[in-house]
């Protein structure tokens, strides 16, 4: 209990502390909200798709979380780096509870900052169809935190260093997120592309986000939420695994 | 002699090598300072890692303060305070969120934790920095912050592992003056390593010198000065341990450089 709380708190303490992060990882939601919102809003009105600012609102609030929460877990490859890792693995607690407690501190923040860019996207406009979808909403934005949290533990469990970070952006974050439907709608894709979406955990989680937030998505409320909290599990479990073998 | 470490016939070998630590027997007597010594590569930092339940032995048995690292790690844990060659202190906390920290993953009560601190952070002269952000500190004060925190649970040992690294010979001595400080008021069994003879010759009451995974001569000072006929301990270690250059592997200064020109450049 002690090393889950305890590290918890470290993460939380951390993010609260360096406002350049906050607002540095605002920035690229603001730009995509803006350049992509505004600049194939148009196109996207002819075709008859209706208001595509509102449409990739909940994506880009999912993309927020992805990129932060993965990041999150591979500060623990900074802290085997800088050598902080150590000091944890001496203390007479379970690593199963030095992993818990990262990677829920990691999902808070990453869920902090997906709120943050929930208020953002209305600040350019975007207007929820109801402020009570928002409370499930916001459990969702956790759900997609604490999925790509343990993701991200698992990955920095398995890397030495962080020679292959520009790797997993590049063959991991990236592809989830361009292929998960935060930027186009899944229902009119070729098959093919429908088929790797379905593979994605952000689909279903930037799904359940459009039907609370738009009334609108592909997949039913209990598929998207029964595939996150599935997902959850398999990723704890293998984040636990890998985190055991880790020697430092 | 009461033994708190006991280590018998302890063998660590990695995949197909040669083992970095082949058969070694020794005892570390209750509230003694202890220094281990040898050639980059000996075997001191795998031996010191396996006896703070960092790595399993391949064979071998150890007991610490009556525990079996294998068997029941926490308690050995609960034991011994560290403090490791490379820094690992959070820099983005304070000097208090650090031992604090501590206490808490150590189960420390609150009250005792607080008082601990305070007394601690006196004891290493820190009192007036306790809520700057460690990454402003100089190297010397890190050091002096980690054993304070390597202290903070009461332990009955103390692991430094080359504690003196890269501080400058005031800093050292000051070091030093703690640790013996300790070891007579408080009865904490010190074991370190270093790789400056005089310091070990200076402060241990015993020497262990590890050379090629197995230990090659062991006794006070004055006796391997003795046995080897050498008038300092640096002789003597060379005339144990041979003249030749060790292999050594990437400092880790080398490496936390590489690490942040990646980061800077890595940033999304």
């Amino acid at each position: 209990m002690n090393g889950i709380s305890v590290m918890w708190l470290r993460e939380v303490k951390r993010f609260f502390r360096s406002k350049s992060r906050i607002v540095g990882s605002l920035g690229q939601p603001l730009l995509f909200l803006v350049a992509l919102g505004y600049g194939l809003g148009p196109v996207f009105q002819q075709a008859g798709q209706g208001n595509y600012l509102e449409f990739i609102a909940p994506g880009i609030i999912g993309m927020s979380i992805i990129f932060t929460s993965i990041f999150n877990g591979m500060q623990v490859i900074w802290d085997r780096q800088f050598g902080f890792l150590k000091e944890t693995m001496v203390a007479p607690v379970s690593r199963l509870s030095i992993m818990f407690g990262r990677t829920l501190g990691g999902a808070t923040v990453a869920a902090l900052q997906g709120a943050l860019v929930l208020v953002l996207t209305m600040l350019v406009g975007f207007r929820p169809i109801s402020w009570t979808g928002i409370i499930p909403a916001l459990v969702v934005m956790l759900l997609i935190a604490l999925l790509f949290s343990a993701l991200g533990m698992v990955v920095a469990s398995l890397l030495r260093d962080m020679q292959g970070f520009q790797l997993i952006m590049n063959f991991l974050v990236m592809p989830l997120f361009f292929l998960s439907g935060a930027l186009f709608p899944l229902n009119n894709v070729p098959p093919a592309l429908l088929l790797v979406a379905r593979f994605d955990p952000l689909s279903y989680g930037v799904d359940a986000l459009r039907l609370f937030l738009l009334g609108q998505g592909v997949f039913n409320i209990t598929l998207d939420i029964a595939v996150l909290v599935g997902m959850i599990g398999v990723f704890l479990a293998l984040g636990s695994y890998f985190f055991s073998r880790i020697e430092v | 002699m009461d033994a708190i470490i006991t280590v018998e016939h302890l063998t660590k070998t990695f995949g197909e090598g040669p083992a970095a630590v082949q058969d070694i027997s020794f005892t570390v007597a209750r509230g003694s300072i202890v220094a281990f010594l040898g050639p980059n590569g000996a075997g001191k930092s795998t031996t010191i890692k396996m006896l703070t339940t960092l790595l399993r032995p391949t064979a071998g048995t150890i007991r610490i303060a009556g525990h079996d690292p294998a068997t029941n790690p926490d308690a050995v844990r609960h034991a011994f305070g560290i403090v490791f060659q490379d820094p690992s202190l959070d820099e983005d906390l304070t000097a208090f969120e650090n031992l604090e920290f501590h206490g808490v993953l150590y189960g420390v009560p609150k009250e005792t934790r607080r008082a601990r601190i305070t007394e601690l952070l006196a004891l290493v002269e820190l009192s007036d920095r306790k809520d700057d952000f460690v990454r402003n500190f100089s190297g010397g004060m890190k050091r002096r912050l980690e054993i304070a925190r390597g202290l903070l649970h009461h332990p009955q040992i103390l692991f430094l592992d080359e504690p003196t690294l890269g501080l400058d010979p005031q800093t050292r001595n000051h070091l030093w003056s703690y640790v013996e400080k300790l070891n007579r008021e408080e009865g904490i069994t010190v074991f370190f390593t270093t790789h400056y003879m005089e310091e070990a010759d200076r402060v241990a009451q015993h020497i262990a010198i590890i050379d090629h995974g197995r230990i090659v001569a062991e006794g006070s000072g004055a006796a391997l000065k003795k046995q080897t006929k050498s008038n300092s301990l640096e002789d003597a270690f060379l005339m144990l341990t041979g003249n030749e250059i060790r292999a050594e592997a990437g400092n880790s200064l080398d490496r936390m450089r590489n690490m942040r020109s990646m980061h800077r450049g890595a940033r999304r």
